[in-house]
């Protein structure tokens, strides 16, 4: 049996802890800390916790008021509404001015599930990844999202996007696990393609490498669990050593890891490239599992992908 | 503790002198708002002359008083006085809107001392106002927080939200100031978007409101004096001002609200206020 941790779930005990650590974080929710698991945090420390009510602009620009202020601001709602609804204030309040706010959003991509496409960020990373000074991290398992915060509050006074989900996750790291910022991981070494992943895609992206492993087919994958700044060298020397890449990630193809590894390939090192995600459509109300076969975001749309990149790599 | 009059007199004398400054210095830069910068003119001079508690040579002192300038656009107006003030030197001033230099088209709190935050896209400035507020109930410290926004600038959205915010949280520690020049580039702020009643909406939203005449300094004092005493609530000041102030033919004319002076038009402008 897989172990599965909900990443949302360990972002809501870890904030208790980092709390505890440090007296100078303080949370901000807009009426979903429930679901957040925000209202952990709310719990043990009602003073330095705000609910903003259903404002997510003023939620945002009230974070960076408290961050100039020498707070270290955690702000949290659904992705969606995270960054639809307030990309200005996150514009200009936070990046522009440079403040230390953590956005943590929940609920991100299409394992939202039932709650239809209103509530299904598909474009979160997209959104997020043209505004200078932001970072982006999408934790492939509970380990890692535990180690990314500890990471952000200790080293990074910088805005940063860090995307949670309410779908349950595999968990593939072990509790040694050291993150860093930037830095991919290359979680199984493989010499005839490269599948680059984030979130829940990249425990795909294993059970693919095992499928393809038995059929005689060696593919390297990657973690890249920070989307911006992106890791150049791991894609150019996967593009260079594997000649082909397949990139999966649970949010559209324009705008997100796809497109982030589309742009340094294309500009340093132009192989075959495949990009599986969600394609320029909205969602539809499902169950998580079913939306994900639906939506071609498991193994075997991994597995296909890559062995038609490789025919494609051989026809070059 | 009012001000008297011969320091009534002596700050009067320095917003004549930073209206020049402020008008050579959008002549300079051949762009940048006219009208909102010469409105808020005594509403900044009583701030930073009377109320607020602030060190030039260390602009980031924890204990000092927090201004937010939400409504960006009047960033000459405030220039000149963070320039008078020390700082930075008063030469930026001359370099404003100029490619590489320190003082952007609208405030920007990472090449500019003395601004807190950045500002220019309208309605953001109260919510960060009510943050920095928060930030300081949490740590009991005695510094307060000031935010000037426009009147139009009140259509916003967002202003609301951080309405609602500023009275649930009790920020008696926050004072909100709203520039009413009643104009908006457009045209006049009541036909373009009506925001009156102004006072029943923002004591509706449970403010305590005073109102002011926003060029009398006497008035904007006491105003100022009075929003300090209010416990439990936050205060909002509507300061009745005229956009242009101080130059004739730029009174009240929605014209000059993104537009700087042509050389002729400054050194008519000097005439008058000399």
């Amino acid at each position: 049996m897989v172990k599965k941790l909900g990443t949302r779930d360990v972002y809501g005990e870890v904030l208790v802890r980092l709390g505890q650590q440090n007296p100078n974080i303080v949370v901000l929710d807009a009426d979903l800390s429930c679901s957040t698991r925000t209202c952990k945090f709310a719990e043990a420390f009602p003073e330095r916790f705000f609910n903003m009510g259903i404002a997510e602009q003023d939620m945002i620009s009230t974070a960076a008021g408290l961050a100039a202020a020498g707070k270290i601001a955690f702000v949290s709602t659904f992705a969606v509404f995270a960054t639809g609804r307030a990309w200005d204030q996150i514009r200009q309040s936070l990046c522009y001015s440079q403040q230390n706010v953590k956005i943590v959003a929940s609920h991100s991509g299409i394992t939202v599930g039932e709650d239809s496409a209103t509530h299904q960020a598909n474009e979160d990373i997209s959104l997020m990844r043209n505004l200078p000074n932001m970072s982006i991290i999408v934790p492939a398992d509970g380990i890692e999202t535990e180690k990314a915060l500890e990471y952000l509050v200790k080293y990074d006074n910088r805005p940063v996007y860090l995307r949670l989900s309410r779908y349950k996750f595999p968990v593939i790291f072990d509790s040694q696990y050291v993150f860093r910022k930037g830095k991919a991981i290359v979680l199984e070494e493989g010499t005839e393609a490269t599948v680059i992943a984030i979130g829940l895609m990249v425990s795909r992206a294993l059970e693919a490498q095992q499928m393809l492993k038995e059929q005689g087919i060696s593919v390297r994958v990657i973690n890249m669990s920070t989307i911006k700044p992106i890791d150049r060298e791991a894609i150019i020397s996967a593009a260079q050593e594997t000649g082909a890449v397949v990139t999966a990630e649970e949010h559209s193809i324009i705008g997100g890891l796809g497109s982030a590894v589309a742009e340094v390939l294309s500009e340093q090192c132009p192989v075959p490239l495949k990009r599986i995600g969600i394609k320029d459509c909205f969602g539809i109300s499902g169950d998580a599992d079913e939306l994900l076969n639906y939506y071609g975001l498991n193994a075997q749309s991994i597995v296909q992908s890559v062995k038609e990149i490789i025919d494609k790599k051989k026809k070059v | 503790m009012s001000l008297p009059e011969n320091k009534i007199l002596e700050l009067k004398e320095i917003a004549r002198q930073l209206r020049v400054e402020v008008l050579k210095m959008l002549t300079l830069a051949g762009s940048g708002h006219t009208g909102g910068s010469l409105s808020i003119i005594e509403i900044l001079v009583t701030l930073y002359f009377f109320k607020l508690r602030y060190d030039p040579k260390n602009p980031t002192w924890p204990d000092r008083d927090r201004f937010v300038l939400s409504k960006g656009h009047g960033a000459p107006a405030l220039y000149a006085i963070l320039a008078r003030l020390g700082y930075f030197n008063e030469a930026e001033l001359k370099k404003l809107r100029k490619i590489n230099e320190m003082l952007q088209g609208h405030p920007y709190n990472i090449s500019t001392p003395g601004i807190e935050i950045s500002t220019g896209s309208l309605g953001q400035g109260l919510s960060a106002a009510n943050g920095m507020a928060l930030a300081a109930k949490l740590d009991k410290a005695k510094w307060r927080v000031y935010v000037l926004m426009g009147d139009g600038e009140t259509q916003e959205g967002q202003i609301w939200e951080a309405a609602m915010t500023a009275a649930h949280y009790h920020l008696d520690n926050l004072c909100g100031i709203i520039d009413a020049n009643k104009l908006q580039i457009d045209g006049s702020v009541c036909e373009i978007m009506n925001v009156e009643p102004m006072k029943e909406k923002w004591e509706a939203f449970g403010w305590q409101v005073l109102e002011a005449d926003g060029h009398n300094l006497h008035s904007l004092s006491t105003a100022f004096d009075q929003c300090e005493k209010i416990k439990g609530k936050p205060c909002m000041i509507i300061a009745h001002t005229v956009k242009g102030k101080g130059v004739s033919f730029m009174e009240g004319k929605v014209g000059y609200h993104g537009v700087a002076p042509t050389e002729e038009e400054l050194e008519k402008a000097l005439l008058e206020l000399r």
